[in-house]
């Protein structure tokens, strides 16, 4: 398996080297879009991947292929152990244990499991032990107003089958959120809090501690989307104290097809299924079922075994490139993205301003030209990025947009391709007639 | 810069996306459509009139890109006078190149300035752009036979969803 080789422990940032060096383990680099290198600034939606996770991939389907927690022959075993080391290997990257981190197919699949809680232990399912997650009318659920999709609707639904209120903290002119009415929005009657640590529009790092400080103070469970965080940022759910996150291995140089949900061992004890059937259960008789321990509880049917290998081969390469490293090199490509866009006239940055703590993502509105149309000229030049409202309709109508432009960077990303996006940017009005 | 990208811009696509001839609904109408494509969150509403069995009017209202925006300002000077079933099979002409990937175009004797638009169909992710007002000039058309020169509005989403 190739590794990439540079130092583990160094706190500084990558060097351009050592950047170098990485972008020759992701062989896709190596193409040309419309006459023009690749330029790709769009991995807040999906990274790229690397030899190494196609290599874990294909040996394990070479070697070992067989069916997880089922039967007793070698290729089983082997599934199954390598399944569960991997497993082990990504809660460490958490920053958290083994028997807390449940398979799952995407953060989108996360989210819903665990929202799905707060509705079957508002039906009654999962007993007195699951009361913890069950919701009333005059219950609220606090959510924020930059979530994504996949951490809003589903609280949508929480709220329509069990009459608790959502309510949400709302963004600032500066791109941040009004933690300053974080108090009075989050009290006593409050059961769950769920956001983004780094919002996919925005970019900025949202002061987790000191949500969940208060969550904890009013006895309200945290939810955490971990998304644009966990692949960038250095992470410990323990130490955090959040009491759920969810992530997507395709944004973390893993495959699409797997992510994972982080609960607290005695939450997810204590939580009903979600998905039922084969793999979730102990006993089974015609008219009753008795659900087997958690993590498996909530993995019903077989699982993205592949996938899952890919992920642990993805974990790997990020630890052994080192977290603190990777997010000290984005944060500079980050403020280079920020500080850049601000000076191109007639290009707003929709998130806090350069210099605030922020990854290396930055969405912006061209005035005069719709985002498809800038994400149309930067493509002709070779240059991936988001066009769209990302998921997140709610924020774009808070700035007074239906859609914008996101450029979003990983450990493999160079000033020079933030550059050349920013020269790009900078043709955009132009190309179009807009502003002489 | 891609000949492609050209293509896609022309001049008459982007003079029709600055002209956006048609633009602005009445409150009443024959016929009425909001679509809404769910990739960027772009809208449109269309409404027609009908003298008997030809339009006698088409008018819009909506925000969108280059692509979205010409295609329905040059809906616009196209539709008007044609019979339902010319509107019918213009509709399903368009639709046609516009998936076509490149294969098809529009005929210049039928769509004018609309031939601007074959480059769109070498674009996937543009289709959406282009069908939009379409998408809505034929469900504004239904509404108003079905309902018989009342007013109605629809709701239906236009393309496909990404998210
Ligand atoms: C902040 C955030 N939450 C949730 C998601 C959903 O991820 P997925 O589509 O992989 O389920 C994304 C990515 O699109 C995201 O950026």
């Amino acid at each position: 398996m190739t590794s990439p080789s540079v130092s583990k422990t160094s706190p500084e940032a990558l060097t351009l080297a050592e950047v170098t060096r990485i972008r020759e383990d992701f062989p896709i680099f190596g193409r040309q879009v419309n006459g023009h290198p690749l330029v790709y600034l769009d991995t807040a939606a999906t990274s790229q991947r690397p030899l190494a996770v196609l290599g874990a991939m294909r040996s394990f389907d070479l070697q070992h292929n067989g069916s997880v927690h089922r039967g007793a022959h070698t290729l089983a075993a082997e599934s199954t152990e390598l399944f569960e080391t991997v497993r082990a290997e990504v809660a460490a990257f958490l920053g958290a244990d083994a028997d807390e981190v449940v398979w799952t197919k995407n953060a989108t699949e996360g989210l819903n499991l665990i929202a799905s809680a707060f509705v079957n232990a508002s039906a009654g399912r999962g007993g007195p032990d699951a009361d913890i997650f069950a919701l009333h009318p005059g219950d609220e659920i606090l959510i924020t107003e930059s979530e994504h999709h996949s951490n809003l609707v589903p609280w949508q639904e929480v709220s329509a089958h069990t009459g608790a209120t959502l309510r949400w903290i709302p963004l600032g002119d500066d791109g941040e959120l009004r933690l300053d009415l974080l108090d009075d929005l989050l009290t006593e009657r409050t059961r769950v809090v769920a956001f983004a640590q780094v919002s996919n529009v925005l970019g900025g790092i949202v002061p987790v501690s000191r949500i969940v400080a208060r969550a904890r103070e009013v006895g309200a469970l945290t939810v955490l989307d971990v998304c644009q965080s966990a692949p960038h940022l250095p992470l410990d759910l323990h130490t955090l104290g959040v009491d759920f996150a969810a992530l997507s291995g395709h944004k973390m140089l893993g495959p699409t097809g797997v992510g994972c949900a982080y609960g607290r061992r005695e939450l997810w004890k204590a939580m009903p299924p979600f998905l039922t059937g084969g793999s979730t259960i102990t006993t089974v008789t015609m008219d009753h079922t008795d659900f087997i321990d958690p993590p498996e509880r909530f993995e019903a049917g077989t699982q993205m075994t592949e996938q899952v290998v890919g992920l642990g081969a993805a974990v790997r390469y990020l630890q052994q490139v080192g977290m603190p490293r990777i997010a000290a090199w984005e944060q500079m490509l980050g403020t280079r993205l920020a500080e850049g866009v601000t000076t191109i006239p007639g290009v707003r940055l929709l998130g806090p301003s350069a210099g605030r703590p922020r990854t290396g993502l930055v969405s912006v509105d061209v005035e005069g030209v719709h985002a498809h149309d800038v994400g149309q000229l930067l493509d002709a030049q070779g240059i991936a990025v988001r066009v769209g409202h990302h998921c997140a309709q709610p924020v774009h109508h808070r700035y007074g947009v239906t859609a914008s432009t996101r450029a979003s960077t990983y450990l493999y990303n160079t000033p020079s391709e933030v550059d050349a996006f920013l020269d790009a940017l900078s043709g955009v009005r132009h190309y179009f007639g807009v502003g002489a | 810069m891609s000949n492609a990208l050209e293509d896609l811009y022309q001049t008459i696509i982007l003079e029709q996306a600055k002209a956006r001839t048609g633009e602005g609904i009445e409150e009443h109408s024959d016929g009425s459509s909001h679509q809404v494509n769910p990739t960027c969150g772009d809208e449109i509403t269309v409404q027609v009139d009908l003298d008997g069995d030809r339009v006698s009017a088409l008018r819009w209202e909506g925000d969108g890109c280059t692509i979205s925006m010409a295609s329905a300002s040059i809906l616009s000077e196209l539709a008007v006078g044609w019979d339902i079933d010319t509107a019918r099979d213009r509709i399903t002409t368009f639709r046609t190149v516009m998936r076509s990937r490149g294969a098809a175009e529009l005929p210049e004797e039928e769509f004018e300035d609309g031939i601007a638009l074959n480059g769109v169909s070498r674009f996937i992710m543009r289709v959406k752009c282009a069908m939009m007002s379409w998408v809505a000039f034929e469900d504004a058309l239904a509404q108003a036979l079905a309902t018989g020169a009342s007013h109605a509005t629809g709701t239906t989403s236009a393309g496909v969803s990404h998210c």
